[in-house]
Order: C-alpha cells, then sequence, then structure tokens
C-alpha cells in the first residue's frame, strides 16, 4: 500500500493490508501475530513502522516524492499466502465502480488475471 | 474465451472475475469492450494480485470456492487454445527479419496444455468439493509460492514505481522497477509492463532496463515459461 505518512489509522491499514488489528495483534484468519505496545500511536492511530517490522514487511520508501510503498508480509509462512482463506481484493472495473472479490461468497470463483501487454 | 467460457459454467455455479494487470487501463479497455463480458472484469493498475496471490505472469489464476477458501493456488490458467501462440507456428520463419525469426523461434517453445486445464476446471464446475483437482488447506500452502524478503521488497518498489508513473512522473517510476526486476526476476508481469511502456513492439532492450523479453527468455529456456500444471 502507498503511504504519505507512518502513522495511519486502523480502518487505513486493514484495507490496504489485509491485516485485521485486534486486541490479539495483527490478524489474518486463524493467524494472529501478537504486537508490542508502541504499534498503537496516540489518536487511534498506527505505526506501520513497528508493524512492518513484526510482520516482515518491507517499507521502500522514495524521497524525492516523500512516499512509501509498504509490500507484503513475509515471517509468517514465507510464501505467496499467508493462509488459504482468500485474502480479500477490491478493485474497480472499467467503467471505475468499486468491486470486492468478497461478494461472490456462496459460489465457486476462478479469479484470473491476464494483461494487454 | 473467457466470457465462452464463463457462459458454459456459470449454470454450475462457477463464477469467472478476470483482472488486467495494465498500469494504463485504456491499454486494456479495448480488449474488454470486445469480449463484452458478463463476469466481473477488473483493473490492478499496481499488480496488487501478484502479492496478494502470487500471481508471476498472465495468464495465471487461483480457484476460490463457495466459503471463500483457496482450493488452488496460482497456476498458469488457460481457458483454450491461445489464437496468438497458435499464429506464431503458421508463420513462415524465412520471410522475417533475422531477428524476429529467433525471437519467434524461441517463442514457439511456450508450452501450454489448454486441453488439460479445460478438462480440470470443468470437473471442480461440475463436482465442486468432491472434484478430484480441489487440494487442502495445506497443500494449498504448500504449493504456494515461496516469499521471501526480496519478493516482498520487489512488490513494494513496483507499486511505488506504479504510484510514479501515475503522478505523471515516469522517469521516477523506472529505478523503482529495476530494482523490483532485480529482487525478483522470475516475475514477468514486473518486467513485462515495464519494458513494454518503452518498446510496446517487442519488448525489447531500451536505455531503461538492462533486460528484455527476449534476451529473459532465453535465460530460462521458453518451453519453462509456464510452469506445467501439477494435477
Amino acid at each position: 500500500m502507498i503511504l504519505t505518512e507512518l502513522q495511519v489509522a486502523k480502518s487505513t491499514f486493514e484495507a490496504g493490508t489485509g491485516w485485521a488489528i485486534t486486541p490479539d495483534g495483527a490478524c489474518k484468519d486463524e493467524i494472529c501475530v501478537p504486537l508490542p505496545d508502541d504499534a498503537r500511536a496516540s489518536r487511534g492511530r498506527l505505526d506501520v513502522s513497528v508493524i512492518a517490522g513484526r510482520l516482515g514487511m518491507p517499507l521502500v520508501h522514495d524521497e524525492g516524492h516523500g512516499v512509501w510503498a509498504l509490500g507484503p508480509e513475509t515471517t509468517v509462512t514465507g510464501r505467496a499466502l499467508t493462509t488459504a482463506r482468500a485474502p480479500e481484493l477490491e478493485l474497480p472495473d472499467f467503467d471505475g465502480n468499486p468491486f470486492r472479490l468478497s461478494s461472490l461468497l456462496g459460489q465457486k470463483v476462478l479469479l484470473v488475471a491476464w494483461a494487454s501487454w | 474465451m473467457w466470457q465462452a467460457l464463463r457462459e458454459r459454467l456459470h449454470p454450475s455455479g462457477l463464477e469467472i472475475v478476470t483482472v488486467a494487470l495494465d498500469v494504463d487501463p485504456e491499454a486494456a479497455r479495448p480488449f474488454v469492450e470486445a469480449a463484452a463480458a458478463q463476469h466481473p472484469s477488473l483493473i490492478d493498475r499496481a499488480h496488487l494480485t501478484d502479492e496478494r496471490f502470487g500471481f508471476v505472469n498472465v495468464p495465471n489464476g487461483v480457484w476460490i470456492d463457495e466459503a471463500g477458501m483457496i482450493v488452488r493456488p496460482a497456476e498458469p490458467v488457460f481457458p483454450g487454445h491461445n489464437p496468438v501462440l497458435q499464429s506464431f507456428r503458421k508463420i513462415d520463419l524465412t520471410t522475417l527479419e533475422p531477428e524476429a525469426a529467433e525471437m519467434l523461434r524461441e517463442a514457439r517453445k511456450i508450452t501450454s496444455d489448454p486441453d488439460g486445464y479445460l478438462a480440470m476446471i470443468e470437473d471442480w464446475a461440475e463436482h465442486g468439493a468432491q472434484s478430484r483437482y480441489v487440494l487442502s488447506p495445506d497443500e494449498v500452502l504448500r504449493r504456494a509460492a515461496p516469499r521471501g524478503v526480496d519478493e516482498a521488497i520487489a512488490a513494494a518498489h513496483f507499486e511505488l514505481g506504479e504510484h510514479l508513473h501515475r503522478a505523471g512522473d515516469h522517469a521516477a517510476a523506472i529505478p523503482h522497477w529495476r530494482e523490483a526486476h532485480r529482487r525478483f526476476p522470475s516475475n514477468w508481469t514486473y518486467k513485462r509492463q515495464a519494458w513494454e511502456l518503452e518498446d510496446p513492439a517487442r519488448q525489447g532492450r531500451t536505455d531503461a532496463y538492462d533486460s528484455s523479453w527476449f534476451e529473459d527468455i532465453k535465460k530460462i529456456g521458453a518451453e519453462n515459461y509456464y510452469p506445467p500444471v501439477v494435477p
């Protein structure tokens, strides 16, 4: 996810990473990784760099533009999937309408990536 | 092609979702409009589905069951015989410039098994959880591609590059995309996207990158471009 600051609202972090921040820590499906106290910053915000460190998420910075990109977790399974539960995916269609993969619960889904190039 | 398959299998409770990995939606739009798909057809400018699902090339796909569980992780997926690959076989190489002929000779080695894949997806549509191609959660995780620090850093660099490109600073995107390629050389979506923006005709060598489609595919052998699907 793209960040312009390293303290963000809980909902922003959750939507951008698929990890829920709960009293048990950072959770995805049945997996919870405990977080240190300093993961929670002031005014209900989260310290992204602390959580990124716990989950093995890289933070890449572009100094010239003052933005960061937070990469995916690496320390839980060491694989592209952390659990077999499909992660949420919200992307726009070609008219700009947002679509959530979870809206298809109850159907079998073949999710396919293609490209023009 | 996906639309025809979807029409056939949708009555069995199977939906198809196609995601275009394109930093420029307008490049993908003509294909979407020509297909007139009835299924959700989405655009993923930052290739986020790569990091969420482990895609490294196109076409790649995953199967997700009614409960939202992945029952087959990322793998090459084929809705039928690829007309582009088939057209490669009909061209007379002696009519081409030597460089183009060499590229095509290599591209002809790309292998796929659309008949085998169609049989698998039809079996799943019909038998659901009882299909012999449905994998357990443990097997799904075991088959999911390894993701270490390099692959995760590559994903962040690709996303950052796309963000800067979209903001109008294409030159600033290039070092991030170069780094994504260096860290995760087996991810073809990061590479082909970047090469294509510099050289749409051939994805050839340009000053922007120390690589090209032809050079990189020769390194691995085109026959390994799509790994075989393990039932």
